[in-house]
């Protein structure tokens, strides 16, 4: 009884030193708050995968009634930002100064194919650098194409008689922003390097000055001290969570279909799993500029490429498919784009939650373990 | 002369400081070659064996042959065939298949009286860039099929169709793009990582004022503590570039020389802001917070992995001063697209104005910034 007293004591003593440092340092609290803010606009308006007025070249060798109708469908279209060329040979130049994405030629007898034996050939160039734009390019093109072949059947008085057609319906995000499924995974990224930075900088320091090991010559536990340092920073790093979480849902109008309380349950393991990776770091590191070093390069970049953010997973060989599953960033991604996009989908909140779990239990009790260690050598 | 031994001293100190934590020198060696093979296969956008399920409720010979279609592509994998409509919502919900093709119980008599039969595609439109290019595969598939059909068939055809080429990367393969891009990436991060705490950690350790007070000058000290990571930045992007090349096979299609030079001004423009944030942090602490808050909008609004058109004409504007924007299209430009010096002028000067910019500055900074 007395010696659980006690230990609640040391265990408050070590919160309320800890809180007390944090706010006269204003680097954390700068970190917690100001770093997902600055982030978070920049992205969340920087980040984008849908592509609108496209610079397209449009060759028409023999203008008339029929190319007319063709040129104007692209016109109407918002994806497209149509600019007249009088040779395919002034469009190609323009094409390799990057100046048009690409090119839609329509030849010397088009309307007169057209009309005599159908099937008359729509040239159309892309730009295949960035294969993932010229991919969805094609795409639209298809749709400017489709609609204008029903206009024209129209015109023709016939109907167009394709033998089968598409109609797709794509849940959860119906118009196709990429935005809404960006910002989620957005947030996961800038609190994976928030909850490392967080505390792997701060713990270093400490190691460096040698004001842990005066902490742990008191009569604290490791355990006591673990906690004790976690528990501020948890609170900073979910205080920035919630901001962002606010500013998607109100800045960026990505809808919240899930309920709030499985994404703060959800949220608040992860920010643990963050820190106690931060934790490990600078355990591990024993000085500030090693801990730095690793929390940038084992942080950002695994979580920006492996997390499923913006790459899918599911099309990454077997290998790195494995590989992926150590970068707690993943399970956060799934659950935030289901929660946020989807709802409560339990058995993927479930799953992931379950793994975000064991990489908690993993990384704090990695870190306890190795702070025993330290104090011994 | 006096210049050049000076320099070379501070130089060598400079990368011995560098390389002789073992932690340290590990962190530099390590992380980037796996990072670049890891990297170099998960950065993609190119979807394959994307699951679909099919609910064919008609199950005739027509329904049988585009479902074949569909199996046949590499792009798609059959997960199973739905006999009820409730089924679908939990497979998608759960993310076991990302799609569902529903094949209506009247598909192949439409079909086969010349009118148009429908078919729904219900999609999982979570992440929406998987969800366009899925639909993209899909709709090629069935416009074949179609062609096909009305030839057998003797129904007209569409009166005019599209013939779509991809100019430099024919086969359209997302990786093409990324991966040069992964150079770009990785010597941003080492060098920043390298030069961004070279001052602090110096004036932490107060080292830094008795540099000052050697018979160095400021534009030596400069000189001295831009080579390492000028140095490791090289001889790091040249061992990835030989990755990319001999293992990723992308093809190298312009100068090397082109490609040289655009990396040799944006390791100098890194360098230039590595230091300079660098000589404006007081502590470790504060420079590896501004390492961070340079190097994440860095990569992140430089066209890397989402194109610089897409951003807001604003962004767009700010992404101006990042030197990773230019060199993504240098190194893009020199691997698909078989650039020379001349087509790529407009991204040399601007890194260069931002490698003199920051590198005054942190020059400036050295003396004046003080405590």
């Amino acid at each position: 009884m007395k010696a659980a007293a006690a230990s609640r004591m040391r265990l408050f003593g070590m919160i309320r030193k800890e809180s007390l440092q944090i706010l006269r340092d204003p680097s954390s609290i700068a970190i917690a708050f100001v770093m997902p803010v600055v982030l978070l606009l920049l992205f969340g308006y920087g980040v984008s995968l849908d592509a609108r007025h496209i610079p397209l070249a449009m060759v028409v060798e023999q203008p008339d009634a029929t190319s007319a109708s063709l040129t104007g469908a692209f016109q109407r279209s918002e994806y497209f930002d149509p600019q007249p060329f009088n040779s395919i040979h002034a469009a190609q130049q323009a094409f390799d100064l990057r100046e048009v994405f690409g090119i839609v030629w329509l030849r010397n007898d088009f309307s007169e194919r057209l009309l005599s034996q159908g099937d008359a050939p729509i040239g159309v160039i892309v730009n295949g650098v960035d294969a993932n734009q010229a991919r969805i390019t094609e795409g639209y093109i298809q749709g400017v194409w489709q609609a204008w072949l029903t206009s024209y059947a129209r015109s023709q008085g016939v109907e167009l008689s394709l033998p089968v057609a598409l109609e797709p319906r794509i849940w959860f995000n119906a118009a196709v922003r990429s935005r809404d499924f960006l910002v989620p995974g957005l947030i996961a990224v800038i609190m994976t390097l928030i909850g490392a930075m967080l505390t792997s900088m701060v713990v270093a320091r400490e190691w460096e000055r040698g004001t842990m090991e005066a902490l742990m010559v008191t009569p604290i536990r490791i355990s006591e001290l673990v906690v004790g340092k976690l528990v501020p920073y948890f609170i900073l790093g979910m205080g920035g969570m919630l901001l962002s979480v606010a500013m998607a849902l109100w800045l960026f109008d990505v809808p919240l279909r899930g309920s709030f309380w499985v994404l703060t349950v959800a949220s608040a393991l992860f920010m643990l799993v963050a820190l106690g990776m931060g934790l490990l770091i600078s355990v591990v590191a024993k000085n500030q500029f090693v801990a730095g070093q690793i929390s940038i390069i084992i942080t950002f970049l695994p979580a920006f490429i492996l997390s499923g953010f913006i790459f899918q997973i599911s099309s990454m060989p077997a290998a790195i498919q494995v590989i992926t599953h150590v970068i707690p960033a993943r399970y956060y991604v799934a659950i935030l784009q289901t929660l946020f996009l989807a709802g409560d989908i339990w058995p993927i909140v479930l799953a992931n939650s379950a793994a975000l779990a064991v990489m908690m239990i993993i990384f704090l009790g990695l870190a306890w373990r190795k702070m025993q260690k330290r104090l011994d050598a | 002369m006096n210049m050049l031994r000076h320099i070379v001293a501070l130089a060598i100190k400079e990368l011995l400081a560098i390389l002789r934590d073992k932690k340290s020198r590990l962190v530099l060696i390590g992380p980037p070659i796996a990072q670049l093979l890891v990297f170099g296969y998960a950065a993609s956008f190119d979807l394959n064996h994307i699951p679909i399920a099919v609910y064919n409720e008609d199950r005739s010979a027509p329904s049988r042959e585009l479902v074949a279609r569909l199996t046949g592509s590499p792009h798609f994998e059959l997960v199973g065939h739905l006999d009820h409509d409730a089924q679908i919502a939990p497979l998608i919900d759960n993310k076991d298949v990302l799609m569902v093709l529903h094949l209506g119980p009247q598909f192949s008599e439409t079909l086969m009286r010349g009118k148009t039969a429908s078919v729904q595609l219900i999609i999982d439109g979570r992440n929406s860039n998987t969800a366009l290019l899925a639909l993209g595969y899909l709709r090629t598939i069935l416009t074949d099929f179609n062609i096909d059909w009305s030839r057998q068939h003797g129904r007209p055809g569409p009166p005019a169709t599209l013939r779509i080429r991809p100019w430099y990367n024919e086969n359209l393969l997302s990786r093409w793009f990324i991966i040069p891009g992964i150079v770009a990436l990785l010597t941003l991060v080492v060098t920043t990582v390298v030069t961004g705490l070279s001052v602090a950690r110096e004036r932490e350790a107060g080292t830094f004022n008795q540099l000052l007070v050697t018979p160095l000058r400021p534009v030596e000290i400069l000189i001295g503590k831009s080579i390492p990571g000028i140095l490791i930045g090289l001889i790091e992007g040249s061992f990835i570039l030989l990755v990319v090349v001999f293992w990723f096979e992308v093809p190298l299609r312009g100068s090397l020389g082109a490609l040289y030079l655009g990396m040799f001004l944006f390791l100098l423009s890194a360098v230039g802001i590595g230091l300079m944030i660098s000589s404006l942090a007081m502590t470790q602490q504060q420079g590896i917070l501004g390492a961070f808050l340079f190097l994440v909008p860095a990569v992140i609004l430089s066209g890397f992995a989402t194109p610089i058109a897409n951003m807001p004409e604003l962004v767009q504007q700010l992404t101006l001063i990042n030197p990773m924007r230019y060199f993504m299209v240098i190194l893009r430009g020199v691997f698909l697209e078989g650039d020379s010096y001349e087509l790529l002028f407009n991204q040399y000067w601007p890194m260069a104005i931002i490698a003199i910019v920051t590198l005054s500055l942190a020059g400036w900074l050295f003396r004046n910034r003080m405590n």
